[in-house]
């Protein structure tokens, strides 16, 4: 099994504890003398806090105490969240206290947290703590923030541009001054919020007697975690250990630090007390980092056979009250837009508006699925505008795979100069549109037509930088009884990491992935991690076990050639056993050997090896390896009721050499389905005043299983040099051209009624009144 | 304002008795009380399904009922599902053959939705399973390969060979 363990689709060994109930997740762990937190959350967008009354809270049953930031040590009370990712284009990089009693700037911001013996009580008593609010005018729509006369996010700010930035090369206006045709669009481009079906939650255990205290957190990141919480607390780092167990979902807003996750393990040492704060759903929806909305202007000008000559625009970007991950998401919109076409010249000036609401970070997809709507609404009017079929426009302007690798003048997230790495865009699409049967589908518009029914088909493409570094390392251990381990830093929130790993620990190792433990996301396991976020896990971990599991391999064959009195190059390992090639007889085991490696009191180790059958590597990636992919939608609209029936959802994705097929096709269509509930349903309301509209499921509508279609999937396989298995990421590609395609699909079936549609989300109520306005002008 | 009930509950086929208060919910008890935690919140308003469990064989979703209403009432949830610590059910092992889950936390009450319906639908089309498991959220799978393990489960169930 081992040798053929790269490439199967092997069942997930996390499984079976899933599966009865067994697996731990955070708010499953119950610990003696715990108290329960609920958290005093503002009410407003923006007001100053004038008073906090927590008396009559403090005098309800249950309740051990309610802390404010007069309750915190004093060097604590003003401390602001460490800047993640610094950018010379942030000119006002606003970050959160750990609880607030002067300004506070987003519905949701902490103001005081209770402690009871349940959560009941503390909720009851959240309830009775009095906040004296003086409301503050607020900055809601992110164009509006802009605006002189806006409200301000903060107090005392100039303005609500915390940041812009061009990016660009080629000469964009002499190429606009020149072209024959020039197209423009228009985009209002919403993003929803991340929204896991386990909400956030943590539970910190202190340890008064040895100093240190173990938190568990439902996060994407226990090493961003770690280095946070230390770093705002002042802490030795030994101090802290994070674990997160299992995590019920990611999808982005559990990668970044939250102020929970500091102030809950403070108070459990100052109280000397396990404390739980499990986030309720509302909250989730309040105080868990969304993606939004960005409005983009765009042209592309173009010669008459639809050949691109240059892409500029201007974008704004909502980032919320404060910015944790800094401008990530914008900047990773603004490298998106050429993809995979050959634009000769391009310029975006990205503006980044602070609004008061919760802070906007990377939500799977990160930016780009507004990104490729706006290049490929572009290419869809262009093609439109010039009579050119909608895959044809595309063909033409493709970067051929002979170009690759391909550079174009674009730095991306990484600071390195964007080099496509491989990748064979034409071929992509070729066999999405054969999935699709494209070919077929005039005729099926023409049947449907003459059937009153709305039938359209849509294209997008997309190139997508994953396996971003720094890095992820690994531990692959052979005990000294003959069982295995793997340990990484990255948590797992449903990518099957503990199977992949196993698998590629499995393969030099020549053993079933089986008989393999995978220990992810645990601070006191590996001294080095970063998290699983950037769909970076199977670059950086994936190669990090490769590595480590191949060296402990190495050393496993140079001790077994002492133990055997063989040559090395004689030597081969199966099934846990080290032999002579063509005389298996002379063998020995894994486990022998890592005994041997162990030592004897007195004794030399064998050949002068190192003791331990063990390695930890930790794989930096040259640069981002870059993942592309098409989807090619069909839909059929009911233009009275506005309702979107995708009828297919073909997908060509691209993510280089594939580990396990049956846990990246899992990844492909759960991204794609994320995909259809932002274009179709999926809408973050806020009024006028930043108050949040949607924060139940009731208001905010997740996609259900008569919503998501059978998702059709195609892998091309280009692998990439920069990392020696040659894989790239895998759980976003789906999410980033869904949206695209699927409007270019709807806005094709509804072409009977000239309905241009540059804005997402197209819910039905909105579909319908489209439909409504358009019939009325057309009389 | 605690006013408290003693309530038997019979879980899995065991029974535990507790003195609750009239306000706990059912799925509170199931997860805290009896520390049950294979049962999972999602919502807490009756919408992402994940706490579903089977009243008396009837789904039911134990974020909206109070525990003092499953007094003397049995129950079935995540880990009353296999047969033994060893074997998985059909529905199961069709979960884990088609990759049915990946983080998990919607699968209790997948399963426990699927459970119902097959056992009243032995022989169900696939726009079938998707309507029955329309008031469960899955925000990773896609529900493809739930719906996949759904439609293989009741070919297992039905005792088809191959299945």
């Amino acid at each position: 099994m081992g040798a053929k363990a790269m490439g199967a689709r092997v069942r997930r060994i996390e499984d079976p504890a899933l599966l009865t109930g067994r697996a731990v997740f955070t708010d499953d762990i119950h610990l003696p003398g715990m108290l329960e937190a609920a958290f005093v959350r503002s009410t407003h967008a923006h007001a100053r806090v004038r008073g906090v009354d927590a008396s009559a809270a403090e005098a309800m049953p249950g309740v051990f105490k309610v802390v404010t930031t007069a309750d915190l040590p004093a060097d604590l009370r003003t401390v602001r969240v460490p800047f993640q990712v610094p950018n010379p284009a942030i000119t006002q990089p606003f970050q959160q206290r750990l609880l607030e009693d002067e300004e506070v700037c987003f519905v949701g911001e902490p103001i005081a947290m209770v402690l009871a013996g349940t959560r009941y009580q503390a909720e009851d008593a959240a309830a009775a703590v009095a906040v004296d609010y003086e409301v503050l005018p607020a900055a809601s729509d992110c164009r509006d923030a802009l605006a002189d006369a806006a409200g301000l996010c903060h107090a005392g700010s100039d303005n609500n541009l915390c940041a812009e930035f061009k990016l660009g090369y080629g000469d964009a206006n002499a190429a606009f001054a020149n072209a024959e045709h020039t197209f423009r669009v228009s985009l209002w481009s919403h993003r929803g919020a991340g929204l896991a079906i386990e909400n956030r939650a943590v539970v910190a255990e202190p340890d008064t007697l040895r100093d240190v205290v173990t938190l568990w957190s439902a996060t994407q990141s226990p090493f961003l975690v770690k280095q946070n919480v230390v770093d705002m607390l002042d802490w030795p780092a030994d101090r802290l250990r994070v674990i997160a167990p299992e995590v019920g979902g990611g999808f982005g807003p559990k990668t970044v630090y939250y102020v929970e996750e500091a102030l809950i393990p403070l108070c459990a040492m100052m109280f000397e007390r396990p404390i739980k704060w499990v986030e309720d759903r509302r909250e989730n929806f309040v105080a868990t980092n969304q993606e939004r909305d960005q409005y983009w202007d765009m042209a592309l000008a173009c010669d008459g056979e639809g050949k691109i000559l240059a892409v500029r625009g201007t974008m704004i970007h909502d980032t919320g009250a404060y910015m944790p991950w800094g401008i990530i998401s914008p900047y990773i919109s603004a490298t998106t837009v050429p993809g995979p076409y050959v634009v000769p010249a391009y310029e975006l000036t990205t503006r980044v508006a602070l609004t008061n609401k919760v802070a906007v970070t990377p939500v799977r997809g990160a930016g780009r699925p507004q990104a490729v709507f706006a290049m490929e609404r572009l290419m869809d009017r262009a093609a439109d505008g010039l009579g050119i079929d909608r895959a044809e426009i595309r063909r033409r302007n493709f970067i051929p795979a002979e170009a690759m690798p391909y550079s174009f003048g674009l730095i991306f997230r990484d600071g390195k100069p964007m080099t496509y790495d491989s990748g064979d865009y034409p071929r992509c699409q070729a066999e999405a549109l054969a999935l699709a049967d494209y070919d077929g589908f005039a005729d099926r518009q023409a049947k449907a037509e003459a059937e009153g029914r709305h039938v359209g088909i849509g294209i997008a493409n997309f190139v997508e930088g994953t396996g971003l570094g720094p890095f992820e390392g690994a531990t692959v251990r052979v005990h000294a009884n003959g069982k295995i381990t793997v340990y990484t830093g990255g948590g797992d929130s449903g990518q099957g990491h503990w199977t992949t790993l196993a698998q590629l620990c499995a393969e030099p190792l020549g053993v079933d992935p089986q008989d393999i433990t995978v220990e992810v996301g645990d601070t006191g396991k590996i001294a080095n991690g970063i998290g699983t976020f950037a769909s970076r896990i199977a670059v950086n971990a994936g190669n990090s076990v490769h590595l480590a599991a191949t060296s402990v391999r190495e050393k496993a064959i140079k001790v077994a050639s002492h133990l055997l009195e063989a040559a090395e190059e004689d030597l081969d390992i199966e099934d846990g056993r080290i032999f002579v090639k063509g005389v298996p007889d002379v063998s020995t085991t894994l486990r022998d050997v890592a005994r041997a490696v162990r030592g004897m009191p007195g004794f030399s180790l064998p050949g002068g090896v190192e003791p331990g059958l063990e390695s930890t590597e930790y794989f930096s990636p040259p640069q981002a390896a870059y993942c592309n992919g098409t989807a090619v939608v069909e839909v059929e609209v009911d233009p009275e009721t506005g309702r979107v029936e995708i009828l297919s959802f073909a997908m060509a994705h691209d993510s280089g050499n594939l580990i396990n097929p049956f846990i990246v096709d899992g990844q492909v269509q759960g991204a794609c389905a994320h995909g259809i509930g932002n274009t179709l349903l999926e809408w973050m309301g806020y009024d006028d005043d930043a108050q949040p509209l949607t924060t139940t499921f009731a208001d905010y509508l997740l996609p259900g299983a008569p919503d998501v279609p059978r998702i059709d999937v195609v892998h091309v396989e280009s692998p990439t040099p920069n990392n020696p298995l040659g894989v790239k990421g895998a759980g976003e590609g789906g999410t980033i051209p869904a949206l695209a395609a699927i409007v270019a699909a709807v806005e094709d079936a509804l072409g009977p009624f000239g309905i241009a549609l540059d804005d997402v989300p197209i819910m039905p109520g909105r579909l319908a009144g489209l439909v409504g306005d358009a019939r009325a002008r057309m009389g | 304002m605690a006013d408290r009930r003693r309530i038997s509950v019979t879980i899995n086929g065991d029974t535990y008795e507790r003195e609750v208060e009239t306000r706990l919910l059912l799925s509170d008890f199931i997860r805290h009380e009896c520390e049950l935690t294979g049962t999972h919140v999602g919502c807490e308003h009756g919408v992402c399904g994940a706490c579903t469990i089977l009243l008396d064989g009837m789904t039911a979703r134990s974020c909206l009922m109070l525990a003092v209403q499953a007094d003397g009432h049995e129950l079935l949830t995540i880990e009353g599902i296999a047969p033994n610590e060893e074997e998985l059910h059909p529905l199961q092992q069709a979960f884990m053959d088609n990759h049915g889950l990946q983080c998990g936390y919607c699968t209790p009450g997948m399963l426990t939705t699927l459970l119902e319906f097959l056992r009243d639908n032995p022989n169900p089309t696939e726009k079938e399973v998707r309507i029955a498991i329309s008031g469960n959220l899955c925000r990773c799978t896609g529900y493809q390969g739930i719906v996949d393990a759904a439609l293989d489960a009741a070919g297992r169930l039905r005792g088809e060979a191959g299945a």
